[in-house]
């Protein structure tokens, strides 16, 4: 199949579908690549490193659409765009089905199959492909990064000759993957991280990032449970939503940078960083809105631009992020598009095989052979698994500890104890019974039973192949046994003994010398 | 020489036993040990050869010459991948000695029995010793030599078969004679009836019909037991190896027979504990053989095994910084241990933390992974236990699985259903990426689906284990 990127022609779109990178690996799949001119341009790829990666160029977008059987996009197809889409013909890119109705209609009648990327299920065999992912991550990077630019100050604290900065305190809201991105970010240029999201269970996330994560005082019983939506925070009670704000109200005074990326699927963006909020914040401080597109989760957000308020507190609106670090994200998302390809075609032959069986391929298509397939029944895998907040270990009161350490004592005992009276009481009763030359033996064989378990719990559990041919050639102690039987006056006798002697001979230098040569084996690095 | 001095060597020797094993506790104090337990042989055959009691010590020093050669020469032969083997040949002769010996003390106690009272003191020698013996002693004797005689004898057919199974030459599958363990309980009820007829008329035949019952028991048993459970087979044998020579030791009333046959049997013993506590079954469980009943259906499996090419292992292993490398019993198979001791040695020489992880029962053989890394080269001290790694996963970049499967096998935590379930395994599929050696689709000894192979960070490597290495080895650098 032939595989085509058209250069972008949304308004400010710098990104690229295709990379020279991701062009050599399809070509592994028995695909060929085809680009329009200039397509790479803006993410910094040139015609010539496409050229060189067996690319072919095309001039204009007409003949690319013409060329190839799949295109491949980042952004939906412009109404010209979609004109050009044929009978047959595969679109991969972005594509929001449930807000371009028309769009999909369209595809609808000219037979053509789209497979959105926004629409591929959140499972985890699908990490790879997920370019809402890919792209979130870039966006939390880059909003720290445009946090920093509009911040008059260092993110780390630094004690100088010139005197003492102190450390920006960053609160994240909302820690998805952009979210999370933006911890990372923001703590490994040195800021003091906070963070909050509705789902307590990823707390754990939070702190492994290396920020503090904002708890709100509450009852568990009146928590969300937000895993239960396909990894997303449902919207919240009222009562949550109150203290939620409470506590960003009290936080507001403190914080230098606020980085917003709260969404709910299906709905505008939640209004968590009020006009008061933004009041009560430091001149100079910065507030990244990555939920803009999406109404904001600001009250003072404009979409796509950046606003100052008049108590100096800049208010950054952009949506374009990702297509800011176009070269990141163009192989990122080359990368996305290369594994749904891979997924297509899996006889690596270049044949694609369009498998509606399969969970991902089917959740992603949205139009498929002249029929309209969105929405996509529910996955059969469940999403993420739903976790269970972990229960926290009962620290102990150090009396508590002591009492049970006092019990643990006490049970010890009774078994020692009761064990010993045990075995000694049968002792005694065989002694009654026996004569004293066996007792004597018998005591022997105790001792000995006893003295092996205490030594032999200590040998090293990779001496146990040694120790087996060690105990195999000290077991051959029975030759003593028949070497005071070979001077016997029998025959029969004789020979047996001579027999065992024989044996227990093998098995003594047998074992030894074989033990011998494992242990010369080990060695130290 | 007097009395005492042989039992003064044989104070020494037992010291010197006890010193031995408790050497093996670490591997630089072991190199010591052994030597130990080489002295304390000599000298207890030494004291015993010119001790009172033994004759024909030109003879004695002949056949343990001839048995020495051989010993020597195959020890020095014997590959490290065929220790199971070699363990188990040993095992036989132990119990086979056992049961002649026992046979020798059931002949004199007949002769001696059959010399008039006046000419016993004329006796030299083990008969000597039974001449003195009162009534209630000889039957305690009896009960002794048939102690003897039975656990050697079990020993002797049951290694015998274990050699035969670790060896290839008999089938490793569990296989029954129809009626199965009914067969080995009528064995043992039979064996006890023939104590309670030797006891009464100290009839040779009674003897050797038990012998023979024995012989069948040790057989019919390890017939029924499959290959994975081999580790506890094999400790099981040492440990009646070492009861078989205490009991011979009562009969022969020597103090140093039963002290080191007790040693040794509490050694096997507790060697058979750790194996069946690695695999979460009772003793008896992995005696009766197969795997317990499912409680429910199993887990279903989700997702794809994903296969990867050399390529692949070599960019994530060139890019990795831990590596932990799981090795099974599939990796002796292949002989790929030289293999993965030069990936271990670029890796490491690469500055990446390369270590192994080894569950207790990797292997037919408890420590048998130890050995064969030990040999192709691989420093002990990057070799580690199951409890001492298996925290490390998470923080790993790859974890590399060779020739093993239900140690690996995720369905043991995640599966209450599974007839693994509780069975303490290494949590791999924890690590950030894991590479699975296989040589293709099958299930392991167990039969179970292994989970592990379908998950998203698994990738199978597939093909015979030195192969792949040795298609991967120079692709690191």
């Amino acid at each position: 199949m032939k595989i085509g990127a058209p250069k972008e022609i949304f308004e400010g779109e710098a990104r690229v579908a295709m990379t020279p990178d991701s062009a050599k690996l399809l070509q592994k799949l028995g695909h060929s690549c085809v680009i329009e001119t200039g397509a790479g341009e803006k993410a910094g790829f040139s015609d010539k490193a496409y050229e060189d990666a067996g690319v072919e160029v095309v001039k204009t977008a007409a003949a690319l659409f013409k060329a190839a059987d799949i295109i491949v996009k980042v952004r939906g197809p412009e109404p010209k765009e979609a004109k050009m889409l044929g009978e047959g013909q595969t679109l991969i890119s972005f594509f929001w089905p449930a807000q371009n109705e028309k769009l999909l209609e369209q595809m609808k009648k000219q037979g053509t199959t789209a497979i959105a990327m926004d629409m591929v299920p959140r499972i985890s065999r699908a990490q790879k492909m997920d370019a809402l992912s890919s792209m979130a991550n870039i966006a939390g990077y880059r909003a720290v990064i445009e946090a920093g630019n509009n911040f008059g100050r260092f993110f780390t604290g630094q004690v100088t000759a010139a005197g003492k900065v102190p450390p920006a305190k960053v609160l994240v809201v909302g820690a998805g993957v952009a979210g999370l991105a933006a911890i990372g970010t923001a703590t490994s240029l040195g800021a003091i991280t906070y963070a909050f999201d509705v789902r307590p269970e990823v707390a754990e996330q939070i702190e492994s990032m290396g920020a503090q994560f904002v708890y709100l005082e509450f009852d568990a019983s009146e928590l969300p449970d937000g895993a239960a939506t396909g990894g997303y925070a449902a919207p919240s009670t009222p009562e949550f939503q109150a203290k939620q704000l409470a506590k960003f109200r009290e936080l507001a005074p403190d914080i230098d940078i606020v980085i917003t990326t709260a969404l709910i699927p299906g709905r505008p963006a939640p209004k968590l960083w009020t006009k008061d909020m933004v009041e009560m914040m430091k001149p100079g401080s910065v507030i990244v809105d990555l939920a803009a597109e999406r109404g904001g989760n600001c009250d003072l957000t404009v979409m796509d631009q950046k606003v100052v308020t008049d108590n100096g507190v800049t208010i950054v609106g952009y949506t374009d992020f990702p297509s800011r670090m176009a070269a990141q994200a163009s192989t990122l998302y080359s990368n996305n598009i290369r594994h749904m390809l891979a997924d297509l075609t899996p006889g690596k032959d270049g044949v694609i095989n369009h498998n509606m069986e399969d969970d991902v391929i089917r959740g992603a298509t949205v139009a498929h052979q002249g029929e309209i397939t969105f929405p996509p029944p529910p996955p059969k895998v469940a999403a993420i698994a739903v976790q269970k907040p972990k229960e926290k270990a009962k620290e102990l009161t150090p009396e508590e500890k002591r009492a049970k350490e006092v019990a643990a004592f006490k049970a010890q005992t009774r078994n020692q104890v009761g064990l010993l009276a045990v075995g000694g009481g049968l002792l005694l009763l065989a002694g009654m019974f026996t004569p004293a030359s066996f007792m004597a033996h018998f005591i022997v064989f105790v001792l000995a039973c006893y003295v092996g378990f205490q030594v032999i719990w200590n040998v090293s559990h990779s001496l146990h192949t040694p120790l087996m041919a060690v105990t195999n050639a000290i077991s051959s102690i029975i030759i003593l046994g028949a070497l005071l039987q070979i001077g016997s006056g029998s025959w029969l006798v004789i020979v047996l003994a001579s027999l065992s002697v024989f044996m227990a001979g093998i098995n003594i230098f047998g074992g030894f010398m074989v033990t011998r040569r494992m242990l010369a084996m080990f060695q130290k690095s | 020489m007097e009395y005492g001095f042989t039992t003064a060597a044989y104070v020494v020797a037992a010291v010197l036993f006890i010193q031995s094993l408790g050497g093996l506790s670490g591997q630089e104090s072991a190199k010591r040990a052994v030597w130990y337990g080489i002295a304390g042989m000599a000298l207890a055959v030494l004291a015993t050869v010119i001790g009172p009691g033994a004759g024909n010590w030109v003879l004695s020093l002949l056949m343990i010459a001839a048995g020495g050669a051989i010993g020597w020469v195959v020890a020095q032969r014997v590959q490290m991948t065929e220790m199971p083997q070699l363990v188990a040949a040993m095992h036989s002769l132990v119990g086979l000695a056992a049961v002649f010996i026992g046979y020798n003390a059931h002949i004199e106690a007949a002769f001696v029995a059959a010399t008039p009272e006046d000419q016993r003191h004329a006796l030299e020698g083990f008969a000597a010793i039974l001449a003195h013996k009162t009534a209630v002693e000889l039957t305690i004797l009896r009960v002794e030599v048939f102690l003897g005689v039975f656990i050697g004898a079990v020993t002797f057919t049951g290694s015998v078969i274990a050699y035969g199974k670790l060896a290839g030459k008999v089938d490793g599958k569990a296989n029954k004679l129809p009626g199965g363990h009914i067969l080995n309980a009528a064995a043992a009820i039979g064996s006890v009836l023939m104590l309670v007829v030797y006891l009464q008329t100290a009839s040779a035949m009674a003897l050797i019909v038990m012998t023979l019952l024995a012989f069948f028991i040790g057989y019919h048993l390890i017939m029924g037991i499959g290959g994975a459970d081999m580790p506890v087979v094999v400790s099981m044998l040492n440990s009646y190896s070492g009861w078989a020579a205490a009991a011979i030791g009562f009969s022969l009333s020597n103090d140093l027979l039963i002290v080191v046959g007790a040693l040794v049997g509490s050694s096997g013993a507790i060697l058979s504990y750790i194996m069946c506590k690695a695999m979460n079954r009772s003793f008896i469980s992995v005696i009766l053989g197969g795997f317990g009943g499912t409680t429910g259906p199993a887990m279903e499996i989700s997702g794809e095994q994903i296969a990867i090419d050399t390529e692949g292992v070599a960019a994530a292993l060139n890019e990795a910084d831990s590596i932990i490398i799981i090795p099974g019993y599939g990796m002796a198979v292949a002989q790929a241990q030289q293999a993965v001791s030069e990936l271990t040695r670029k890796l490491r020489a690469k500055g990446k933390n390369v270590r192994f992880a080894i569950h207790p029962v990797a292997g037919r053989l408890p420590g048998h992974m130890n050995v064969l890394l030990a040999e192709a080269k691989v420093p002990y001290d990057i070799v580690l236990e199951m409890d001492e790694i298996n925290e490390d996963f998470p923080s790993t970049d790859v974890a590399i699985v060779i020739g093993s499967n239900d140690i690996v096998n995720p369905a043991a935590q995640e599966d209450p259903n599974s007839p693994i379930a509780g069975m303490p395994v290494l949590e791999c599929w924890k690590a950030k990426q894991v590479f699975v050696s296989k040589r293709g689709q099958g299930t392991g000894y167990s039969g179970i689906e292994n989970p592990l192979f379908y998950k998203d960070n698994t990738r199978m490597f597939y093909g015979d284990a030195k192969k792949s290495l040795d298609a991967l080895l120079p692709m690191i650098d």
